[in-house]
């Protein structure tokens, strides 16, 4: 019989973790092999070319491009600044040349005779890759980068807004049932990654800005909250380059959901740690969730690495129900029918049962189910 | 790829699949009987993403199914086996896909509404997604064009521009603004850009100058639009596929080993689906709509006859972020949820929009889920009918004569620029809509699949409607580059599934008409060729404006059809005219249409809430629904 693979998000409390760190050009790599890093080192940094103006002088002159490059007091490879003589007209009988001034700064870096056209390259932009988690080098990427690895409490979730940022877990609930309401939210959790329960309101977002927390970490939001805090409507899941002053992570889902009780726990265990978190989410053509990263202790005995063992549906394996009508329910699988069924909808699928903490089971289509980590 | 040693006579076991951004689907087609026919499907979730990283990972859980479901063994040590041998191993693999985002395309030319358009018709036609069109006269500056060119991240970029002989100038100053700008590929540094060339072919050695130095892969094909007059999109067609394997293929995780799999190029799979419609439109010398919906994207194909004999014009549109789950919020965000909910039946108390939206987000973030109550089913029916709305309207926008044409009437007229840019689809003249992707293939009653096709692409006059059964147009599209009687034979027996016809009246004399005569009706049932139907039985009556009725006609039946319209409808003999035409049964029968078109529902919610819940009950599209829900008085 063929497997079921039903992929799962991950929430472990100790894992070996590597993250690639590479910029999007070639550059200088600033670390060496073996080298311990922390979270905020730069690791390697370039430049990136400058923003290009193209200007047309063969119309601004009114000249045939062929008899631009005749005109030019400049030449390519030249450093030009605003205000600077950059071309003279031909005139009348060689009388009464206009100037043309750049309007622009930076090098000529072509002029073209088919054209007229120059390209002028503004200056180089910087660009650093911070490690992002603190822990190892353990591979050098020539001119690119590195890779990190380090032991770790990982936590992904399933959505989220806003890129890299870091702060100290601070806890705003007592458990993972309780909403994250503005008036959880203290000027004491400056900087900090801010775990809420279930779902979060726009006015904790708000407040979190104002008190300048680093990230809201929650079990759920209201998409139509979601939406006044973006100022539009999120068409397509790609996210990570919001500039919103905060990054949200939501654990769960959209709605009234609560954060599943494993991963609460675990947070609650991380309180006062230094994490590592990432907003960005991209759900097809390169998956990426959204996740939060702690470094284990040297001296955090006890915490077995845990196996990981992806797509297996099997009886008694933990699930998390990820549509409506039980939307967020967490229960055990209690059986894998092996023909498909007929739902409410009509549709014909195959199933399986879960037995729900409560105790109730329920039938669900298994494309409706997702692996947690037990 | 593995040498082809059998002759097409030889080949008797056919293993197809299709990847695409959700789900891998795999096809068994075995001679059987003297003659191919799909026999059994398979299908897994799409392994481009983490964990695993490797698409074949997908394509063998895929076959695994086959496997399970034949009772025959195709894999070993997680290959494929060739040739067969009893049940054992196949003859031939075969694959398309679209998954991990398909392939993405810059589109550059010099006018937008000509080298331009004819660029993006030639990516589109290709099977790219294109990102954007760049053109001199697009009404951008150029440093917006450089930082949009900047932004992007395609896999490849087709430019063109110029006809042959023509101005050189603009072509080379957009490769200009190009070069410089060095778009970035999605897939990183170590990948090469593909740049195609298709432009005036006096500029080729000034683009040339223009990339020089730069790490792109330089192409140069023919000009895609010669002369004004005429495009000539193959060569650039071709040139785009063979680097989409070269490059992007390649790049995509476990493509490499894919493509070493199978028998034939991996074609992309709207580029599939495109080839074969072209086949059905050309042999059966008829006007085609197809449409694919799909996670992501939602491809329109269209073949209408031309203005020369003969000639037939296709087009396809790729609505790149209308799809039914990673797109489903846009759809939601373009058309709002108002235009949505106007197509649900149900006691607007069940229907509280803050818990829609989330819901939608959730299937964003969560696409492989299904609906499982009635009431989500129904919810995401009106989703999908808003996304082939919006597609359908791009396709006709696209879908035109050549713009920039000019024509002459008369010797010694001057010459006009009239009728270049009028859209080529027209819904009279359309003969055969064809429905597939999940939403529509695998709606759990073919009832709720055919109004899905009326409401969104309002056909008029006869359109017969059928249903690609389990989604193998793109299978059969490729299987056609290798084994052309196969693919014929599984398409004309296997692959498409006839709903009906859907009879539908053209004109609309506004809401104040509702409940007046509209058309009457006479249908004959004819002699089945079978013999088993002696025929003569049939159905007359009259439909009031506003109404619809289904008429049972079973798949194989034909019937003979007289409609006499009222003054202002049109079917298609010119308004108020009578016409009688043979139609064909389907799973679902005839549909008669009286709504009229443009079709408008009501602006108050609660009377167009009745009038869906009367034309839901009428095509008995959810007949366990519990009454209480649609609350009707």
């Amino acid at each position: 019989m063929a497997q079921a693979y039903t992929p799962g998000l991950k929430v472990t409390a100790r894992t070996t973790h590597r993250v690639r760190r590479v910029l999007p050009i070639a550059g200088e790599v600033l670390v060496k092999q073996g080298q311990k890093v922390s979270a905020k080192d730069i690791v390697a940094q370039t430049f990136m070319p400058g923003e290009i103006t193209p200007v047309n002088l063969a119309n601004i002159l009114s000249l045939p491009p062929a008899d631009v490059r005749e005109c030019l007091l400049k030449k390519q490879g030249d450093r030009i600044t605003i205000g600077e003589p950059l071309a003279h007209s031909k005139g009348i009988f060689g009388l009464f040349k206009n100037e043309y001034k750049s309007k622009h700064e930076g090098t000529i870096e072509n002029i073209s005779d088919v054209t007229g056209q120059m390209i002028i390259r503004g200056a180089p932009i910087p660009v650093q890759v911070l490690a992002y988690m603190a822990g190892t080098v353990v591979e050098i990427i020539p001119d690119e980068g590195c890779i990190v690895e380090a032991e770790v409490s990982f936590i992904q979730g399933i959505f989220g807004i806003g890129g890299e940022t870091f702060g100290r877990i601070v806890m705003a609930c007592k458990d993972h049932t309780q909403e994250l309401h503005e008036d959880l939210i203290k000027d004491s959790m400056r900087g900090g990654v801010v775990i809420g329960g279930a779902r979060v309101t726009a006015e904790a977002i708000e407040q979190a800005v104002k008190v300048g927390a680093a990230a809201i970490v929650s079990g759920g939001i209201d998409d139509h909250d979601l939406k006044e805090f973006l100022g539009y409507d999120l068409g397509v899941a790609i996210t990570g380059s919001e500039q919103k002053g905060i990054t949200i992570i939501v654990t769960e889902g959209f709605g009234e959901i609560a954060m599943a009780e494993r991963t609460f726990r675990l947070l609650h265990s991380l309180e006062g740690s230094e994490a590592s978190v990432n907003g960005a989410t991209q759900i097809r053509a390169g998956v990426m969730r959204p996740e939060i990263i702690v470094p284990v202790q040297e001296d955090a005995a006890g915490l077995a690495e845990e196996k990981f063992d992806p797509g297996q549906l099997t009886i008694g394996r933990p699930v998390r129900i990820i549509r409506d009508p039980w939307f967020g329910l967490i229960g055990k699988v209690a059986g894998l029918p092996g023909q498909p069924a007929v739902l409410e909808s009509g549709s014909k699928a195959r199933v399986l049962e879960v037995r729900l903490d409560s105790g109730d089971s329920v039938v669900i289509p298994r494309a409706n189910v997702e692996l947690i980590e037990g | 790829m593995p040498p082809l040693d059998l002759t097409p006579d030889q080949i008797k076991v056919i293993l197809a699949t299709d990847c695409g951004s959700t789900t891998t689907k795999a096809i068994l087609i075995q001679y059987v009987d003297g003659q191919y026919r799909q026999t059994h499907r398979g299908e897994a979730p799409t392994t481009v993403e983490a964990p695993f990283a490797d698409v074949t990972m997908g394509v063998l859980n895929a076959i695994n199914e086959l496997e399970d479901l034949s009772g025959k063994k195709f894999i070993e040590n997680g290959r494929l086996i060739h040739p067969h041998n009893g049940n054992t191993g196949s003859d031939i693999y075969i694959s398309t896909s679209s998954a991990g985002g398909g392939l993405q395309m810059l589109v550059a030319g010099v006018v937008r509404q000509m080298t331009a358009e004819s660029a993006k018709r030639a990516a589109l036609g290709a099977g790219a997604i294109v990102m954007d069109v760049i053109a001199s006269n697009d009404k951008r500056r150029p440093h917006e064009q450089i930082q949009r060119i900047r932004d992007l991240r395609p896999d490849m970029i087709l430019l063109s521009g110029g006809t042959d002989g023509g101005n050189t100038t603009q072509v080379v100053q957009i490769a200009e603004l190009i070069a410089p700008a060095k778009p970035q590929p999605r897939f990183g540094g170590r990948y090469t850009m593909p740049v195609i060339y298709a432009g005036n072919t006096d500029a080729r050695e000034a683009i040339k100058d223009a990339f020089k130095g730069e790490a792109v892969d330089l192409a140069t094909v023919e000009n895609l639009r010669p002369v004004l007059e005429r495009e000539n999109l193959g060569p650039a067609r071709d040139a785009i596929h063979d680097l989409f394997l070269e490059h992007v293929m390649a790049h995509a995780p476990g493509y490499d080993k894919l493509m070493s799999w199978t028998h034939a190029s991996i074609m992309p799979t709207p580029g599939a689906v495109g080839n074969i419609l072209q086949t059905i439109a050309r042999m059966q010398k008829i006007n085609v709509v197809g449409v694919d919906i799909g996670g992501a994207t939602t491809d329109v194909f269209s073949v209408f006859e031309g203005k020369e004999p003969g000639e037939t014009v296709f087009n396809r549109t790729v609505s790149a972020n209308l799809g039914m789950s990673y797109s489903i919020s846009n759809v939601c965000a373009e058309t709002g949820m108002k235009n949505i909910l106007r197509w649900v039946h149900l006691d607007p108390k069940i229907m509280d929009e803050r818990e829609l939206r989330n819901r939608v987000k959730n299937k964003m973030i969560r696409p492989t889920t299904i609906p499982q109550t009635q009431e989500a089913l129904i919810f995401e029916q009106a989703v999908a009918r808003e996304a082939l709305r919006l597609a359908y309207i791009q396709h006709k926008e696209f879908a035109t004569t050549l713009k920039g044409v000019q024509q002459q009437r008369t010797v010694g007229d001057t010459f006009t620029q009239l009728a270049s840019g009028q859209t080529i689809v027209d819904n009279m003249k359309l003969d055969l809509l064809v429905a597939s992707g999940g939403v529509l293939s695998h709606a759990p009653r073919m009832n709720q699949t055919a109004m899905l096709l009326i409401d969104a692409f309002e056909p008029e006059g006869f359109t017969t409607l059928a249903k690609d059964s389990i989604f193998m147009m793109p299978h059969l599209g490729v299987l056609a580059e290798v084994h052309p009687k196969a693919s014929l034979e599984v398409f004309e027996k296997d692959c498409l599934i006839y709903l009906g016809t859907c009879i539908a009246a053209k004109g609309a004399p506004g809401a104040g008409k509702v409940g007046r005569p509209c058309f009457s009706y006479e249908i004959k049932r004819l002699p089945s060729p079978s013999g088993r139907g002696a025929g003569g039985e049939g159905d007359s009556g009259d439909m009031l404006y506003g109404d619809v009725k289904l008429i049972p006609l079973a798949d194989g039946e034909t019937a003979n059809v007289v409609i006499e319209p009222a003054r202002g409808f049109d079917f298609g003999a010119g308004p108020g005219k009578r016409i009688e035409r043979t139609v064909k049964g389907g799973t679902v029968g005839i549909i008669l249409d009286a709504r009229g078109r443009p079709l408008r529902l009501p602006e108050d919610r609660e009377q167009g809430r009745r009038m869906m819940a009367k034309w839901v009950e009428a095509l008995g599209m959810y007949p366990e629904m519990k009454r209480e829900a649609v609350a009707v008085a």
